[in-house]
C-alpha cells in the first residue's frame, strides 16, 4: 500500500472511476438539460444538451416571493431553504445524540432486554408505514406538536434513530475495548473514557451517520406537508412538490428546483468526506 | 383565547334558534361575541392552486373583509392525506377547494359537510350544480368547470375536419414525424371521450364496472387503429402531449386549460370542442370536473366561513378567475370575456362534457381500465378479453368486505396472554439472580432510555396502531372489525389461482428477485468503488467522491422520472443511444419497448434502483474502511500476501461486521422500495412488476382506501422479513452479536 502505483494501474483506476461517474451523471444531466431548456422537442437524443437554453426556470424557482398578511413580502425560497437546513441539521444532531449512548450501551454493556431491544429496532425497519400516518398525526396532536418544526424534527430523528444505532454500534464494536480500559486505568470515569477516547475515534462513523439522518429529513415532503400548516414553515421539497399538479406537471421547474435543492447536500458531503480518512485509527491500535 | 372564542361561537349557534323571544338581547350578544370571534379566529382555507390560479385567489381574498383568511397552498400529492388526517381531529381548514368527484369519498369519511346557505340559488350552471349534489343535498359550492378540449396547431391545420375519422384521414397529409392527434392513449381518463361517443361509460349507474360490452370494445378497436396508423402516439403521457404540441409535432391535441398556460406564443393555436365520431354521430364527450369550495364539518357552522364560500363563488370572483387565470366559471350570470376565444371554446366543450361520477367506486375503475387499454394497445390481448379481465379486477377490488367478526376471541386471548406474562414476570422477579442482573443493567438503561422513549412513541406506536388496522375492513369511515379475514383473503389469493397476476405468491416471487438483484448490484458497485476511492494517494479523490454521490443527493422523485423518460421507446435517451450506435457503426439495432414485457420492465426498474442505491453502499464502505488500521494492511503486505488475498482474507473480514447492519437494512429497504416501482414501470406490463409493498400502497391509496387490507399486507411483509432474518441469523451466526462487545441477553 505504501508504494506508488504503476502508471497502467493508475490509468485503469481512473478509467473505472470515470466510467462510474458517467453512469452516475448521465441521468442527472438529463435533469439539468430539462431545467435549462426553453422548449424540449421530443426526439430520441443520446446527448443531454439543453435546447433553447434559458435560466427562466431557475429564476422562477429561486426568486419566488410571498406576500404576507401584514403586507410585507418575504423571499419564500430563501425562507424554505433555511427551514430545510434547520430542520435537517436539527434532525441529524438529535438523531445522532439519541443514538450514540444507546449504540454505545449495546456495544459495551450486557443488560436485560438487550436482544429484544435490538430485534425491535430492526423490526421498525421492516414494517411498511402504509397505515401509520394517521396514528402518527394523532400522537403528535396529543403531544401538542402539530404544526411545529420541533414535532417534525422529532419524527424525522426518531425514524432515523434505528439505522443510526446499528451503524454506530458496529463502529463502536470495531474500536478495541483496550483503549477505554487503558483510560480508566489511568483514572478516567467510564463517561470520560467514552467522551475523550471512543467518540474521537468514531468520528468518521458519526459523520456518515449524521449525513444519512440529514439526507432522509432533507428530501422528505409528505410528512412535512401533512404536519405543518404554515407555508413559511414548509421545507423545500414541499415547495418542489407543488410543481406537480393533478393534471399537469411543470417538469422544467421541478427539475430546476431539484438541482438547486441538491446543491447544499453535495456541499455538505464534500465537507463530511474529509473526515473519511482510511486508517484513521492506526495510531492507537496495535493488533 | 382562540379556543375560548371558538367555543363561544359554537355555543351561540346552539342558543340562537330556540331563543327567538330574546332576539333583541341575544342579537347584541351575537354581535359582540361575533366581533371577538372574528378578531381572534381567522378562517383557514386550503387549496392546491399554483401560478395564475393562486394569484387570482389571492386577489379574490383581498376583497373579503368579514374575517381574516389564512390561505395555505399544499402540494396536490399531499392534499388528500392531509385533509383525511386533520379534519377528523377538528384541526385543518374551515374550507378547501377540490374537485367535485371526491365528494362521495369525502362524505363517507365525514370530512365534508353540506354547504347550507353558502350556495346561492339560481346562479349556477345546471350541470355543475348537479355535480355537487349528493342525494339531493349540496356538499360544495361550484367555482369552475374543467375538461379537456381540442387544441389545434393552426400552422399545420387550417381546416379541422369535423369528425374523428376525418382527422385520421388527415394523418398522411402531414409532414413526417408529425402526429395528427395527440392524447394520452393509454389512460382511461383520456380514452373516456371516445368511449362516451360510442355510448359506453367507465362506471355504470349501479356502481358496477361499465367499461365492457360492444361499445367499449369498439372504442378500443378504434384506438388501436389510430395508434397503428400513426395518427396517435402510442406511449404519450401528459408531459409528452404538451411537448409534442409545443414543438409542432402534433397537429391536434386533447388537453385541458392547463396546456394553454404552458404554450405562451411558441406555436400558433386555437381551441375548439373535440370532434364528432362519424360512426355514431355523437360528439366525443370528455369528463367534466367541477372545481368547488367544500366546507369541513367544523367550518360549516361558522357564518363567516359560509360567507367566504359565497364570496369565493360570487360573480366578481368568477370574473377575476376568468380574466386572470382563464378558468371557466360555473355561474350562468358571468359572461365570458369577448376577447377570450379559449374560454368560449371550453364553455362550448363543457356543454357536452359528462360530469365525473361522485361515487367512490369511480376511483376503482381507473387502474383496471388503464391496464386493459395498455394491454390492448400493446397488441397483447383482444379488447373483449382485456375488458373482461379488467371487470374481474374491478369486482375484486370492490368485493364486499368480510363479515364483521366478534372481537371477543382476540380480546380474550390478549387478556390471557397478558395475565400469563404478568404471572411469569412476578415469578421471575422473585428470583434473586434476576434482581441482581436487573440491578446491574440499570446503568445501561440510563444510556438507552431516551432512544426507547423516542422510537417507542414516534415509531413503534404508530406502526403498532397501523398493524392493528389489519384486523379491520370496509371503506374508510365505515370500518368494522373482521378478525383475520384480511389475511385469509390475501393468503388464499382471494379465491383465485395461487399464481395469478397480482396474487400474493407471484408478487412475493417478484419481490424476492427484485431484492436479490438490487442488493447484489448495490453491494458489488458500492464495495468496488468504495475500495478504489479509499486507495491511498488517489488523485482527485474528493472530486470523484462528490460526483459519485450525486444519484443520492438529487431528490429521487425527479431522477426516477428522468430514468422513466430515458426508457421511452420512441423518444428516450436509450433509443437515442441505440440510433447513434446504428449511425456510427452501420448497425440495425431496434429500439426496445421497455415496458411491454416483464423482463425489460423489471430491468428498467432495477437499473433505476441500482443507480439510486449504490452511493449509499459506497459511502458505508468508505466509512467502514476508515476503521481498518493501515499497519494491518502493511503487515499483510510484508508477509507476501497478494492483493486479492489481502482483500478477501484481511480487508473484507475486517469490514464485514461494520458493513453487516447496512447490508441487512439495505436488503430490507429494497424489499420495501415502492416508489421506484411506482414511478418507473408503474407495475407495467399489467401489474407484473409490482412488488409486495407497491401492492399494499395500491390498496391504501388507489383502491378506495382499504387501509385494513393494506395493513394486512404490511403485517405479512413484516412477518416475512422477521422470519427470514431470524433464519439467516441462525445459519450464519447471529449478526446482532457479530461484534466482540458484551453478550446479549
Amino acid at each position: 500500500m505504501g508504494r506508488t502505483a504503476s502508471l497502467s494501474e493508475r490509468i485503469a483506476v481512473h478509467g473505472v472511476l470515470v466510467l462510474a461517474v458517467a453512469f452516475a451523471l448521465y441521468p442527472v444531466l438529463w435533469v439539468v438539460a430539462t431545467a435549462l431548456s426553453g422548449s424540449l422537442t421530443p426526439e430520441p437524443r443520446a446527448l443531454p444538451l439543453p435546447q433553447a437554453p434559458t435560466l427562466e426556470h431557475l429564476d422562477a424557482v429561486v426568486l419566488s416571493e410571498r406576500q404576507l398578511s401584514d403586507g410585507t413580502s418575504i423571499w419564500l425560497f430563501g425562507r424554505q431553504l433555511l427551514n430545510s437546513l434547520v430542520v435537517s441539521t436539527a434532525t441529524a444532531v438529535t438523531g445522532v445524540v439519541i443514538a450514540i449512548p444507546t449504540a454505545y450501551a449495546l456495544a459495551r454493556f450486557s443488560f436485560l432486554g438487550k436482544a429484544a431491544g435490538v430485534r425491535a429496532l430492526l423490526a421498525t425497519q421492516m414494517f411498511p408505514a402504509v397505515a401509520s400516518a394517521i396514528p402518527l398525526y394523532l400522537i403528535l396532536d396529543a403531544l401538542g406538536l402539530l404544526n411545529s418544526r420541533t414535532g417534525l424534527v422529532l419524527c424525522y430523528a426518531s425514524t432515523s434513530v434505528p439505522f443510526a444505532i446499528f451503524q454506530l454500534r458496529a463502529a463502536f464494536e470495531a474500536i478495541p475495548v483496550d483503549l477505554e480500559e487503558a483510560a480508566m486505568v489511568d483514572g478516567a470515569t467510564r463517561f470520560q473514557a467514552f467522551r475523550k477516547v471512543v467518540l474521537p475515534v468514531a468520528r468518521p462513523a458519526i459523520a456518515v451517520t449524521a449525513l444519512f439522518a440529514f439526507m432522509s429529513a432533507y428530501n422528505e415532503f409528505i410528512l412535512a406537508a401533512t404536519l405543518l400548516d404554515d407555508e413559511t414553515m414548509f421545507t423545500l421539497p414541499v415547495m418542489l412538490q407543488r410543481f406537480i399538479g393533478e393534471y399537469d406537471a411543470q417538469w422544467d421547474k421541478f427539475a430546476a428546483g431539484a438541482l438547486v435543492v441538491s446543491l447544499p447536500v453535495m456541499g455538505l458531503f464534500y465537507l463530511v468526506q474529509r473526515h473519511l480518512v482510511a486508517g484513521l485509527a492506526s495510531g492507537g491500535v496495535k493488533g | 383565547m382562540v379556543c375560548a372564542s371558538h367555543v363561544s361561537s359554537v355555543a351561540l349557534l346552539v342558543l340562537v334558534s330556540p331563543a327567538r323571544l330574546l332576539s333583541l338581547l341575544l342579537g347584541s350578544f351575537v354581535l359582540l361575541l361575533g366581533a371577538v370571534a372574528e378578531a381572534a379566529e381567522p378562517i383557514r382555507l386550503w387549496h392546491a392552486y399554483r401560478g395564475a390560479e393562486e394569484e387570482a385567489l389571492v386577489r379574490v381574498l383581498a376583497s373579503f373583509d368579514q374575517a381574516p383568511v389564512e390561505p395555505l397552498a399544499i402540494p396536490y400529492d399531499a392534499f388528500g392525506s392531509k385533509l383525511a388526517a386533520a379534519i377528523p381531529l377538528g384541526e385543518g381548514p374551515d374550507l378547501y377547494i377540490d374537485m367535485h368527484e371526491r365528494l362521495g369519498d369525502y362524505r363517507r369519511r365525514k370530512i365534508v359537510a353540506p354547504v347550507g346557505d353558502a350556495l346561492q340559488p339560481g346562479v349556477f350552471d345546471e350541470v355543475a350544480l348537479r355535480a355537487v349534489l349528493l342525494d339531493g343535498e349540496a356538499y360544495a359550492v361550484p367555482l369552475s368547470r374543467k375538461s379537456v378540449a381540442l387544441y389545434v396547431n393552426t400552422a399545420l391545420v387550417s381546416e379541422v375536419p369535423p369528425t374523428l375519422e376525418g382527422i385520421m384521414a388527415l394523418a398522411p397529409t402531414l409532414p413526417p414525424g408529425v402526429f395528427a392527434y395527440a392524447y394520452e392513449a393509454k389512460k382511461a381518463y383520456s380514452h373516456a371521450p371516445l368511449l362516451h361517443a360510442f355510448g359506453g361509460r367507465l362506471l355504470a349507474d349501479d356502481d358496477s364496472f361499465g367499461f365492457v360490452g360492444p361499445e367499449a370494445e369498439a372504442s378500443l378497436r378504434l384506438a388501436v387503429q389510430m395508434v397503428e396508423r400513426g395518427v396517435v402516439p402510442a406511449n404519450a403521457d401528459g408531459g409528452l402531449v404538451t411537448n409534442l404540441f409545443k414543438s409542432g409535432q402534433a397537429a391536434l391535441a386533447a388537453s385541458g386549460p392547463w396546456l394553454a398556460a404552458d404554450l405562451d406564443d411558441v406555436v400558433p393555436y386555437r381551441v375548439q370542442p373535440l370532434p364528432v365520431l362519424e360512426a355514431t354521430g355523437e360528439p366525443l364527450r370528455p369528463f367534466l370536473s367541477v372545481e368547488a369550495v367544500m366546507l369541513s364539518p367544523h367550518g360549516a357552522p361558522r357564518p363567516e366561513v359560509r360567507a367566504l364560500a359565497r364570496h369565493l363563488a360570487g360573480a366578481p370572483a368568477a370574473a377575476i378567475r376568468q380574466t386572470r387565470a382563464r378558468t371557466l366559471t360555473a355561474r350562468t350570470d358571468v359572461p365570458i370575456p369577448p376577447d377570450d376565444p379559449l374560454l368560449a371554446a371550453f364553455a362550448q366543450q363543457a356543454q357536452v362534457a359528462i360530469p365525473m361520477p361522485t361515487s367512490p367506486a369511480m376511483r376503482s375503475t381507473f387502474e383496471p381500465a388503464d391496464r386493459a387499454i395498455a394491454k390492448v394497445l400493446r397488441g397483447q390481448a383482444e379488447p373483449a378479453d382485456a375488458l373482461v379481465e379488467a371487470q374481474h379486477r374491478f369486482d375484486d377490488v370492490r368485493r364486499p368486505p368480510p363479515p364483521p367478526a366478534s372481537p371477543w376471541p382476540v380480546l380474550l386471548g390478549l387478556g390471557v396472554l397478558s395475565l400469563w406474562g404478568a404471572l411469569v414476570l412476578v415469578q421471575r422477579a422473585r428470583q434473586p439472580q434476576l434482581r441482581e442482573r436487573l440491578r446491574r443493567s440499570l446503568p445501561a438503561y440510563r444510556y438507552v432510555a431516551h432512544a426507547v422513549l423516542a422510537v417507542g412513541v414516534l415509531v413503534i406506536l404508530p406502526l403498532a396502531v397501523g398493524a392493528a388496522t389489519s384486523l379491520f375492513a370496509g371503506p374508510a369511515g365505515e370500518v368494522e372489525y373482521v378478525g383475520v379475514a384480511n389475511f385469509v383473503e390475501i393468503l388464499s389469493a382471494r379465491g383465485g389461482p395461487l399464481l395469478a397476476t397480482g396474487s400474493f405468491y407471484l408478487v412475493l416471487l417478484v419481490t424476492l428477485l427484485w431484492t436479490v438483484v438490487n442488493v447484489a448490484f448495490h453491494l458489488g458497485l458500492g464495495l468496488g468503488l468504495g475500495l478504489v476511492l479509499s486507495r491511498p494517494l488517489l488523485r482527485l479523490r474528493a472530486v470523484y467522491r462528490v460526483l459519485l454521490i450525486i444519484p443520492w443527493a438529487v431528490p429521487s422523485y425527479v431522477t426516477a422520472l428522468a430514468w422513466k423518460g430515458m426508457f421511452d421507446q420512441q423518444y428516450g435517451a436509450i433509443t437515442g443511444i441505440i440510433l447513434a450506435l446504428n449511425d456510427a457503426f452501420g448497425l440495425t439495432l431496434e429500439p426496445i419497448a421497455w415496458f411491454s414485457s416483464f423482463s425489460t420492465a423489471f430491468t428498467a426498474n432495477a437499473a433505476t434502483n441500482i443507480w439510486l442505491g449504490f452511493p449509499f453502499m459506497m459511502v458505508v464502505t468508505i466509512g467502514a474502511l476508515t476503521a481498518v488500521p493501515r499497519d494491518v494492511l502493511e503487515a499483510a503486505e510484508v508477509d507476501g500476501a497478494t492483493r486479492w488475498q489481502r482483500l478477501t482474507r484481511v480487508v473484507l473480514p475486517m469490514i464485514r461486521p461494520t458493513m453487516m447492519p447496512s447490508i441487512t437494512l439495505g436488503a430490507i429497504w429494497t424489499f420495501n422500495m415502492f416508489n421506484v416501482v411506482f414511478l418507473v414501470s408503474g407495475g407495467d406490463p399489467d401489474g407484473s412488476t409490482d412488488i409486495l409493498v407497491s401492492e399494499a400502497y395500491r390498496w391504501a391509496f388507489t383502491r378506495e382506501a382499504q387501509y385494513g387490507y393494506a395493513a394486512a399486507y404490511a403485517v405479512l411483509i413484516f412477518l416475512l422479513l422477521m422470519f427470514t432474518t431470524r433464519l439467516l441469523e441462525r445459519t450464519r451466526g447471529r449478526w446482532d452479536r457479530s461484534g466482540r462487545g458484551g453478550g446479549d441477553d
